[in-house]
Formats: C-alpha cells, sequence, structure tokens
C-alpha cells in the first residue's frame, strides 16, 4: 500500500526543498523573461527591454517561425513514435529498455541498405511510392524482429530481479547493436538515395514540406491502428491486463510470456516507422543515430505520463516543438549566443523540468500495480 | 498505569485518498505510559492511522500532536528522531544486512558522526560505533538468546518469521523511541509464540518506559496487556474503553459482525 | 563466519549415475545451441575481427588471435552442451560417449556456419552494405586454398574442436583445469606481451625477452612451450596449496589478520611503486591511463555500489573536473587565467565538481531509480554542450577547448606531465590510495551503513530516521569529487581539455568497469579496470590489445549484458552484492549447512542457544 514516502506538502524545510523551490522560481522565471523579451523584439527590435535583453536581436519572421513549429512537428512526431515503445515495456515490465533507441536506428539503418539496393535497381526513381512501401516493410520487418530477440535473449532471464538490473543490462544492449552496426557496416556516415522533388518541395497553403507532410501523416495513421489494436482486439486487452498484473493476468489464462513478446514486437514495429521517417527526412544515418533520438524519445513517454499511449504521442510533440522553438524564444531573446547547439541541451532541461513539477507527466502514468506509489 | 500527560493526541485526523475517506475526523490521545491498542475489521484505516502518524502518507486535514509539538510537514525520518518508531504488518527488514547491522542502523537519527569522523578515524568516532554496537546488543539481548552471538553476524534473511518479527521490534527499539508503534506484532505466530510476545510487550512498557500502540487482531494478545482499546470502523472512531467494556459493546460486536465468536471466545475465557 | 566452517553436513557430493547412451541425444537442444554457436562465428567473422586480428599473432606463425576466437567456439560449445544442470533428486551421469557425440556435433554445427559462409563469400558479393565482406576474410577462411577446402576445413576444425571440448568433460577435474590453465596462460602471456616484455627487459634480462616473444611479435615455440609447462606443473600441483593458504588467511582473526592484510597491503604497494621504474614510457603511459580510471570507477562504485543510485552522467564530474583545473592552471585559459599551481587549484577543483554534485544532485535524488539515470544522463550532456556551447566558449573556449595546460609542480621538486607518464602514474596512484582509504572508512561507517539501507529499502530507511535525501546526496558528492581527481589530473597529463574528451560513452565504460568488476567492491572494481581498460583500452586510451580498439566498444556491450545474465555481482563481488543477487540460492546454501532458523513450533530459546 505504502510504496515510496512522500513528501508531504507544505513549507519547505530541508535544504533540499527549499533549492528546488528556487530552481523553480528561477527556470520560470527565465521563461517568462525570455517570452516577454522575444515579444518585445518580435514587435519593435528597437524598444528599450528588448535592447536590454539581447542588444543583437533581429526578431523572427512569421515563415520562419512557422517553418521550426512544422520541423519540430514532424521531429516530434518520430520522438512519439519512438516513445510509444518506451511507454509500452514500461507500463508491462516496469523497465527503461534503454536500447530501444538502437531499434530505431536498425530500421533506418535497414531502410538505408533496401533503398539503395532498389535504386540501384532504378526502382526507387521510377516508382517511389511502391518502393517506398518495401523499406518500410523492410524496416518494420527488421526492427521487430530486432525487439523480439532483444526480449528473448536479453530480457526474459531477467524478469523479477531487481528493478536496476535490466535497466543496466538495456544499456549493454544499446552499447552492443549500435557497435554492431558499426562494424557490421562501417563507420561512415550512410546517405539515402535522393528523393523525389515532390517530397522536397512544399505543399498546402501552410507551406508543409513534402517529407513532413509523410511523417505526420505516418504517425497519425500508426496512433490510429495502435489505438485499434490495444482498445479493440483480443491481443490489446491481454497488454492491457498483463500491464495492470501480470500473475493474475497469468492466472487468468492469459499467455503472459506471448503477450509481452508482442509488446516488444509492436514497440519495435513502431521504431522502424520512425526509422523510415528519419531516413526520409535526413537523408542519413550512421550507428549513433539512436542514441540522442532514443533518450529524448524516453523523455517523451515521460512528459506524456509513462504507460499512457495518447501521452507518449503528445509528449513528443511537445519535445519535438520545445526543443526546435525554445532556444530561439527563449534563449535567443535573452542574449545567448548560438542557441542552435543547445536544442539537445533544451530538451533534457524539459524532462528535467517535467519531472520536477509533474513526475508523473501530463497524463498521469499508468504503471504495474507493483510500481505504483 | 498513565500518568494523565497525553504523547500522543490525534485532533481531526482525516486522510482522503482520491475521495475515499480512510481516516474520517479521528480523535484520540495516548497517554504517556500506556499500552493502547487498536483493533476493528479490515480496511478499518487502523494501518493508514499508523503511516499518516509516520509521516508516510500525506494528512488531509486535522493534526497529530506529539508531545505537544505537531508532527505535520516533516519526513518520517524527522518523525522518527522526535521519538516515534513503527513496525511494519508486512515485515520488512533489511534482510541482506547482518542481525546487528539492522539495528546498528537504527540509530542513526541518535548518532552523529559523519564523513569526516570516519575518515579520520577519530576517537569520537571509534566511541560513537562502540556505543552503537553496544546498544545494539542490548536491544536484541532482550529478547533472549535468539539473537545474539552467532546470530550477531547473519543476515537477516536466514531469521525465522517469528524471528524477523522480533528483531523488527528490537530495530524500532534501537532507533531509542517514547512511543512504539507495533502494526500486529504477533500476526502469524503460533499461541505459544504469541503469548511470549504478549509478555515482551508489557516488559517494554515497564522496563524499557516506551509508550506502545499497537494494532492487532488477536483477541486474546489485546485482552491480556492493553489498558485500553481503541476500536475504529470505517475510518472513525467506534468506542474506546478498557477491555471488558469494549467487547461487549453491542456496536463492536456489530462492526466484526461474523467474527463476533471471537471476541465472544475471548471473554468467555 | 567462522562459526560455519565448524558446522558438518554441507551437501556430500552425490554419486554418479552411469554415462548416458551415446545416441539419446537431446537432439533440438544440439541443434539449437549448434545453430547459436554458428550465428556467433558467423558473426565474429563479419564484424571483421579475424582479418584486424590476423596481424596478431599470439604463436609465430602457428595461430593468431584472429584464429583463436573462431577456433574456441567449437570448443566452447562442445562443452557447454554437456553441462549437467544440478537438481535435487536428479542425478548427474558420468561423462561418456554422450559428451564427446553432442560436442562433435555441435562443434560441426558451428564450424558449418563458417563453412556456409565461405560458400557464399564466393559466389556473392555483398560488399555494399556489409564492409569487411572482403577477399581478405575469404583468404582468411579457406587458408588460401580456396572454396572446397575452406568449406571442408571449417566442418573439420568444428567437429575436432567439439570433439576436444566435449572430451574435456570426460578428464578428471584436476587435468582438465591443468589443460585450462596452460591454454589461457599462453593466450595471456602472448596478450599482455608489451607489459611482459616490458618488465623483463627493465630487470635487464632482454635475451629472455627476445626469446620468448618473436619480432613481430606472438611467442615463439619455444616460449610457448616453456611458459605452457611451467603454467601446466603450477596448476597441476601448486592448486590445492594456494586454496588451502587463502583459507588460512580467511580463517585468521583478530591481530593475526590485521598483520596478514597490512602485509598484503605492503606487498601490493611495493609492486606498484617498483614496477613502472623497470617498464618504458609506453607501458608507463597505459599504467596511467589505467589508474585514472581506477579512479574514476571508485568514484562511481561509492555512487552506484555503496548507494545504489545509478549514475550515467558520471562523465559531468569528470568534465568540471578536468575544466576547472584547466582553466585555473593555464594561462591560455580564455576568460580567467590566475595560473595557479595545481595543489592550489584542485582545492577550488573539490569546492566546485561538489557543488556542482549538489546541483545536479538536489534536483534528481528523490526521484525514482530508473528515472534518476536518465536525467543524469541527460545533465551529463547538458553539461558537456554548454563546454562545447558559442555561448560559453569565451570561458571555456568551446570546441577548440583549453590547450597548452601546464603540468603538475610538485612542491618545485619536479613537474609531471604527459611527456612524464611515470610521474603521472605515481600521483594517480596516491589518488588512487586516497579513494580506496574513502571508500573503504566510509562503507564501514555509520554513513556506510546508512546507504546500505537506504539501497535494500529506502521507505523503511527513512521511517527508521535516516535523511535519505542527504545520505543519498551526500554519496552523490563524494563520488563527484573522487571523479573531479581524475578529471584533474587529465586535465594537466593530457594538456588539453576538449569537450569531445566527455562524451556520456566515457560514463557507460566506467559503468561497465565497475559492474564488470564487481558493484561494491574495491578489489572488484580495481581488477575489473584493470583488465577492461588496461587490455581493451579506454574509450580513447588504447590497450594492451591496440588491434582491438575498433571492437572494444562492442565487447563492453557484449560483456555488460553477459554479465547481467550470468554474474551480476561481477568478476570478484562483494559478499553483500551476491546475496542481494543471489538470495534465494544463499538461503537454500544457509538451509543446508543448517543456519536457517525455523519456527520449531514451541517458540522455546533452548533451541537457539544449543547451537555453537
Amino acid at each position: 500500500m505504502i510504496g515510496k514516502w512522500a513528501p508531504r506538502t507544505g513549507a519547505p524545510r530541508t535544504g533540499v526543498d527549499k533549492f528546488l523551490t528556487l530552481l523553480r522560481v528561477v527556470a520560470i522565471g527565465l521563461i517568462v523573461v525570455g517570452l516577454a523579451a522575444f515579444i518585445a523584439q518580435e514587435i519593435n527590435t528597437d524598444n528599450a527591454f528588448a535592447r536590454w535583453a539581447n542588444p543583437d536581436a533581429t526578431g523572427l519572421s512569421g515563415a520562419g517561425f512557422r517553418g521550426l513549429v512544422i520541423a519540430g512537428i514532424s521531429q516530434g512526431a518520430m520522438y512519439g513514435l519512438i516513445a510509444l515503445g518506451y511507454s509500452m515495456v514500461y507500463g508491462v515490465l516496469g523497465f527503461i529498455n534503454f536500447a530501444h533507441g538502437e531499434v530505431f536506428m536498425m530500421g533506418a539503418m535497414t531502410g538505408w541498405v533496401t533503398s539503395t539496393k532498389l535504386a540501384e535497381a532504378g526502382l526507387w526513381e521510377s516508382n517511389f511510392v511502391g518502393s517506398f512501401v518495401i523499406v518500410l516493410f523492410g524496416s518494420i520487418l527488421v526492427s521487430t524482429f530486432l525487439a523480439v530477440v532483444m526480449e528473448r535473449v536479453a530480457y526474459r532471464p531477467l524478469r523479477g530481479a531487481p528493478r536496476l538490473i535490466p535497466l543496466i543490462t538495456s544499456i549493454g544492449v544499446s552499447f552492443f547493436i549500435q557497435n554492431m552496426s558499426i562494424v557490421l557496416f562501417g563507420p561512415a556516415t550512410k546517405s539515402y538515395p535522393a528523393r523525389p522533388d515532390w517530397v522536397k518541395n512544399k505543399h498546402t497553403a501552410l507551406q508543409i514540406e513534402g517529407d513532413k507532410i509523410m511523417v505526420i501523416a505516418a504517425a497519425a495513421v500508426s496512433m490510429i491502428l495502435l489505438w485499434y489494436l490495444v482498445e479493440r482486439t483480443k491481443v490489446g486487452k491481454a497488454m492491457r491486463a498483463v500491464a495492470e498484473d501480470a500473475e493474475i493476468a497469468a492466472l487468468m489464462g492469459i499467455n503472459v510470456n506471448r503477450t509481452i513478446v508482442t509488446v516488444f514486437a509492436v514497440g519495435g514495429a513502431f521504431a522502424g516507422i520512425a526509422g523510415i521517417m528519419w531516413g526520409i527526412d535526413f537523408g542519413s544515418v550512421i550507428g549513433h543515430t539512436g542514441f540522442l533520438p532514443g533518450i529524448k524519445a524516453f523523455s517523451s513517454a515521460v512528459v506524456g505520463g509513462i504507460g499512457h499511449l495518447g501521452g507518449a504521442m503528445v509528449g513528443g510533440l511537445f519535445i519535438g516543438i520545445a526543443e526546435a522553438v525554445g532556444p530561439l524564444l527563449i534563449l535567443e531573446p535573452l542574449g545567448v549566443r548560438g542557441v542552435s547547439q543547445l536544442r539537445d541541451a533544451v530538451a533534457f532541461a524539459m524532462l528535467i523540468g517535467v519531472l520536477l513539477v509533474r513526475p508523473s507527466g501530463i497524463f498521469g502514468e499508468r504503471l504495474r500495480a507493483e510500481d505504483r506509489t | 498505569m498513565n500518568s494523565g500527560v497525553a504523547v500522543l493526541e490525534i485532533r481531526d485526523l482525516t486522510i482522503d485518498f482520491g475521495g475515499l475517506k480512510a481516516l474520517n475526523s479521528l480523535n484520540m490521545e495516548v497517554y504517556e505510559g500506556e499500552i493502547v491498542s487498536v483493533i476493528g475489521p479490515n480496511g478499518a484505516g487502523k494501518t493508514t492511522l499508523f503511516n499518516a502518524i509516520s509521516a508516510m502518507v500525506p494528512v488531509t486535514s486535522g493534526d497529530i500532536v506529539f508531545e505537544g509539538s505537531s508532527l505535520l510537514g516533516l519526513d518520517p525520518n524527522q518523525v522518527t528522531a522526535r521519538g516515534l518508531a513503527r513496525t511494519f504488518q508486512n515485515v520488512r527488514l533489511f534482510t541482506n544486512m547482518t542481525i546487528l547491522e539492522n539495528v546498528m542502523v537504527a540509530q542513526h537519527c541518535r548518532t552523529r558522526q559523519g564523513a569526516i569522523g570516519a575518515l579520520l578515524n577519530t576517537r569520537g568516532f571509534r566511541s560513537e560505533e562502540d556505543q552503537i554496537r553496544a546498544q545494539g546488543e542490548k536491544v536484541l539481548g532482550f529478547f533472549g538468546s535468539r539473537l545474539v552471538g552467532f546470530r550477531l553476524n547473519q543476515p537477516a534473511s536466514v531469521l525465522s518469521y517469528a524471528n524477523r518479527r522480533r528483531l523488527e521490534i528490537a530495530r524500532a527499539m534501537a532507533t531509542q523511541p517514547k512511543l512504539l508503534l507495533l502494526d500486529e506484532p504477533v500476526a502469524g505466530m503460533n499461541p505459544v509464540e504469541s503469548a511470549e510476545l504478549t509478555r515482551l510487550i508489557g516488559r517494554l512498557r515497564d522496563e524499557w518506559d516506551f509508550t506502545i500502540v499497537f494494532i492487532e487482531h488477536d483477541m486474546s494478545v489485546v485482552r491480556d496487556v492493553s489498558d485500553r482499546v481503541v476500536v475504529l470502523n470505517h475510518g472513525e472512531l467506534l468506542t474506546e474503553g478498557d477491555y471488558a467494556d469494549v467487547s461487549v459493546d453491542p456496536r463492536v460486536i456489530e462492526a466484526y459482525l461474523g467474527q463476533d465468536t471471537i471476541i465472544e471466545d475471548a471473554t468467555a475465557s | 563466519m567462522t562459526a560455519t566452517e565448524m558446522r558438518p553436513g554441507t551437501a556430500p557430493e552425490p554419486e554418479l549415475a552411469p554415462p548416458r547412451r551415446a545416441l539419446d541425444q537431446n537432439w533440438r537442444r544440439l541443434v539449437r545451441m549448434g545453430a547459436v554457436a554458428a550465428l556467433v562465428e558467423v558473426f565474429i567473422a563479419l564484424s571483421g575481427m579475424p582479418v584486424r586480428l590476423d596481424e596478431r599473432p599470439v604463436i609465430v606463425s602457428i595461430l593468431s588471435l584472429g584464429y583463436v576466437f573462431i577456433g574456441a567456439i567449437p570448443i566452447v560449445v562442445g562443452n557447454r552442451i554437456g553441462r549437467q544442470v544440478r537438481r535435487e533428486g536428479v542425478p548427474i551421469h558420468k561423462a561418456g560417449g554422450y559428451e564427446l557425440l553432442a560436442g562433435t556435433l555441435a562443434g560441426a554445427i558451428a564450424g558449418a556456419g563458417l563453412s556456409v559462409l565461405v560458400a557464399l563469400l564466393t559466389h556473392f558479393d555483398i560488399r555494399e552494405p556489409l564492409v569487411n565482406w572482403s577477399p581478405q576474410l575469404l583468404e582468411l577462411l579457406s587458408f588460401n586454398r580456396g572454396t572446397v577446402f575452406g568449406v571442408l576445413i571449417w566442418l573439420g576444425i568444428g567437429a575436432v574442436g567439439g570433439f576436444i571440448g566435449g572430451g574435456l568433460r570426460l578428464l578428471p577435474a584436476r587435468l582438465r583445469r591443468t589443460l585450462l590453465t596452460m591454454a589461457t596462460t599462453v593466450v595471456l602471456i602472448s596478450i599482455l606481451e608489451q607489459l611482459v616484455a616490458d618488465l623483463v627487459s627493465g630487470v635487464r634480462l632482454e635475451s629472455v625477452a627476445d626469446w620468448f616473444y618473436g619480432r613481430r611479435g606472438g611467442l615463439t615455440h619455444s616460449g610457448a612451450g616453456v611458459i605452457a609447462a611451467i603454467a601446466g606443473v603450477a596448476s597441476f600441483f601448486g592448486r590445492g596449496r594456494l586454496k588451502a593458504a587463502r583459507a588460512h588467511v580467511q580463517s585468521l582473526e583478530g591481530p593475526a589478520r590485521t598483520r596478514a592484510t597490512s602485509l598484503m597491503i605492503l606487498l601490493t604497494a611495493a609492486v606498484l611503486i617498483v614496477v613502472p621504474m623497470l617498464v618504458g614510457s609506453l607501458t608507463n603511459e597505459l599504467l596511467a591511463n589505467v589508474g585514472l580510471f581506477v579512479l574514476l570507477a571508485l568514484g562511481l562504485n561509492i555512487v552506484v555500489g555503496l548507494a545504489g543510485i545509478l549514475d550515467l552522467g558520471y562523465v559531468a564530474f569528470f568534465a568540471v573536473g578536468s575544466y576547472t583545473a584547466a582553466v585555473l592552471t593555464a594561462a591560455t585559459s580564455p576568460r580567467i587565467n590566475p595560473e595557479f599551481p595545481w595543489f592550489v587549484a584542485l582545492i577550488f577543483v573539490v569546492i566546485v565538481t561538489g557543488l556542482v554534485g549538489l546541483f545536479i544532485g538536489a534536483p534528481v535524488i528523490r526521484m525514482r531509480g530508473d528515472y534518476l539515470a536518465i536525467v543524469t544522463l541527460g545533465f551529463g550532456e547538458i553539461i558537456r554542450l554548454l563546454f562545447l556551447s558559442d555561448w560559453l566558449s569565451g570561458w571555456f573556449g568551446g570546441a577548440q577547448g583549453i590547450t597548452a595546460i601546464g603540468g603538475v609542480e610538485i612542491f618545485g621538486i619536479t613537474t609531471v606531465d604527459g611527456t612524464n607518464p611515470r610521474g603521472v602514474f605515481y600521483l594517480v596512484l596516491v589518488f588512487c590510495a586516497i579513494a580506496i582509504y574513502v571508500s573503504w572508512r566510509l562503507e564501514r561507517s555509520r554513513l556506510g551503513r546508512a546507504w546500505m539501507a537506504v539501497r535494500e529499502d529506502e521507505t523503511v530507511a527513512e521511517a527508521m530516521g535516516i535523511n535519505t535525501v542527504n545520505v543519498k546526496l551526500l554519496a552523490f558528492v563524494v563520488g563527484a569529487v573522487l571523479g573531479s581527481f581524475s578529471g584533474a589530473i587529465f586535465a594537466n597529463k593530457v594538456g588539453s581539455v576538449f569537450p569531445s574528451s566527455f562524451l556520456i560513452l566515457v560514463s557507460m565504460v566506467i559503468l561497465v568497469v565497475v559492474i564488470f568488476g564487481g558493484m561494491g567492491s574495491i578489489v572488484g572494481v580495481i581488477a575489473g579496470a584493470a583488465l577492461l581498460i588496461g587490455v581493451l583500452g579506454g574509450p580513447k586510451q588504447p590497450g594492451l590489445l591496440a588491434e582491438f580498439s575498433e571492437f572494444k566498444l562492442l565487447i563492453y556491450g557484449a560483456l555488460l549484458v553477459w554479465m547481467m545474465l550470468a554474474r551480476p555481482e561481477g568478476l570478484i563481488p562483494s559478499a553483500r552484492r551476491t546475496r542481494e543477487l543471489h538470495q534465494e540460492e544463499f538461503l537454500q546454501d544457509a538451509w543446508l549447512r543448517g543456519e536457517v532458523d525455523t519456527d520449531d513450533g514451541d517458540g522455546n530459546e533452548s533451541e537457539a542457544t544449543e547451537r555453537p
């Protein structure tokens, strides 16, 4: 009944509490002042407040801002797709599958292999849509397979081990897969073949690039499929039951092992989709591609409320937009130079901020009975 | 027995778990040198009361006053430092630490030596270590020879169930509290063991000057050792008084409906 | 614990059942294990390891390290397949034809993997995605004698290797151990060539080194023979004695034990002081690198091993220590350059890292263990990104870092810098000694007990009066400060600091070292660092097996997974961690020894007192 003790609300007592309160105040203050300076600089770069905050401020054009938001959304959709895997595994097994980012990377890597082979055969240019479907399925297949093998080899023997043991194992798995791809495929950057023009051009009134539209559409379709799978099918019901309490689910005749494999497979498939989207959007992949997006995707899952699937996607969009827009919206107006270098720092600061203010995420976490606090 | 000085006062205590009122404006006092048992059917809020006193669940409203000052807003470790120690319903020992270490670590809030003392191996550090060890052995010695001797340096995980319960009480004693909260101290013990532990609870008060509050389902223990019985039901105080009065109270019997036989048996004997 | 040795009634060796019939194989298991081994073989071949390591001979002109790996796998699988699980009531069979057949077949399947690869290599070219799909690999695998020979030879090698592996089970235990010791010693001495040759030359015995090692590396035939013979004799006759000596030391008590321990410490110290004087600068450089990682690992061990906080951003403190030392000692530091002497700067390093530790620790310390891991990782990245950023480049030099940092001046006597690796090693040694002392004292103090309690059950620790937040924070800060020492030495040793030296990778490598060695075990952590960093190398530092540099991270990853699955307590575990991780087995053993006390119903005290 009582898990970890929760600090009581009320006046700050210890030094740590006071420090944390100070930290929260400073963080909120920074955001407010940064935003205010941004608005001031947008109105007129010459007003006194704007000058004080950043004498070199140039403001941001409307089109530039829109471009950033769209890039953020498409990036966030990828994070969301990867985050689903983290969220599902955490919900069911209660540990962070650190290696999930590498499943995503291997998806992108497979996409590179298949797309270059298709390009050599001349199909990539002549029939892009058909090739894309083949590439997509290839990646989904490999990522799913990898996730399932990972579960079987590394995680299944550790069921019921102390909580940090599977996490450490998954760090090892991540290390291994990352370097496996480097020794097998070489350390060089892998470039996808050139994409047709309509993918690169901007469409609709909002001037969205074709690849961004593809990413957002793929994320939307995936979410609908996942919702259907989890809420409307027998497999989904089994997943929810195992997530609630694996032991009782087993007593009710649910094959827990198979359900957990399904969870890994589904998470792997979405990571594969995200991998292809990454390849199409950025055009290249290397062995380290999976690391940072993986961590950010996990952050997304936490931000949305771990175990909550819709939350994972919302969290992904949140992190994606925040890291695209945040530096220019808050740091640049304050006179920080070279803000684009701090994108990743902003994403991590986001995670820390959310965990400080609301550790259970936006939608509240859904955990196994034994993990609940 | 009781000196008339309230050690612990619970005032209008309400604990709300998202709409479910585990405790509802509960009022009770515990006087110095008393042994009070808290009884009530399952889900009456007994353990929640202990958790609230030891600051492990947040209090919705009301106040908990210990020796004249409120415990609200304190962390569990600060509550323990004030002189309140508890055991757990489902024994929670540090199973991989040795038996001696279990009682040594419990003296943390009564001792001061930090990293510097340990690094320099100062005289203060050494004498404090000796004291901690001596106090630990003294506390363990209270339970006879079961927890001392060659057992001292064995991990707690090898202990039998009953000895785990004893060690848990020893660990609570080692924090040098004024008030001991025992959550079902004899649960799962056989009649001989529980009779022995009942005697020990009496000795804890007489020899160690603890005031004791304990939750118990075993009515013979309640009858034998408690000065006063507090009955909880649905998070509210049903009645309180000495055992003879409470056990024949029709409201209590009704609350225990289906379990009333236990009470009758106990009074008959 | 001395009482346990006197106790009779340890589980008796079960009597062996007659051997199983050779044809009663568990075919599915055989094929599965063989197939897994075959996959591993193919993966190793395609990873490029054999080709790259072929340049490194183990025994001149007979065996290269490249073949050791692919050749050892059939032996291993052939041996593993004959393993019998000890279960209560299930007899253990004597080894016989069953093991030989199973081993041969499994080994042959493993070898067949390479045979298939040889065939495919000849007929297809998929070098496009797989960079190691090369003619050199084909040459190596077919011994330059064509496809057919290649296919057949690997079937043969697999079968023979499997046969040997299975056959090992038929040998008496003593002989088996001797053979294994001989084989591993030869490989080990060959791997340690640089160190051994350097050491032997250091005591003016160059001729011996020349006789042992061939001109282009690897043992000479006679050298290998002599080493194998010595190892064999030592193992065959010495093993029991070594064990007895250890048991004797462990059974000592009181002053005798203290004396034995002090003697050991003195001996180790003497070796560590004398060896660097005998070896050249290359080896000293290696020793200094190992020392830096030992220091880092000891620091992380306090955080992870003692307090149970999984800190994945430990590199942050290494970075902060390095940059603080660099800024305070270097004349070239962009903004502030007080050019303090190193030891003065060290005081500030401790203060700054302590504060950074508090700053990072305070927000994360209340989080759930796994969230804490990710958030510390985030902090580690943030710190590096800040050092890298243009924003702070006015202070820390951005991507260009800070260069031309002076060495460590020791009381005006000598200056220790990168050109003097021996001096660096001694400096590191002093700080390692400090770190060991700190870990050792703290573990056995009030604070150490509190860390243990927090690691076991935080809620209960809190309820027993331990301020868990402060206690954990203290562990975090102590670990941070120890890590910063390593950073400060690193900055002045290398003479420059760049953000790229402080990748998260460094954190991960230190974590692997701690876990491989044994969380919470000081000796284990040191051994782990020596083995991994010394032999395979650190994130950027080469080890003895420089040929391995491309594969070391791969091996670290595999090692971490394997350790967690097979031996989570590490190489040289601390007794307590072993108990935590194997509680059930521990209890079973204790029960067999009659140490678990049971409620005999009457609850009387005499039962307990009768025990010795």
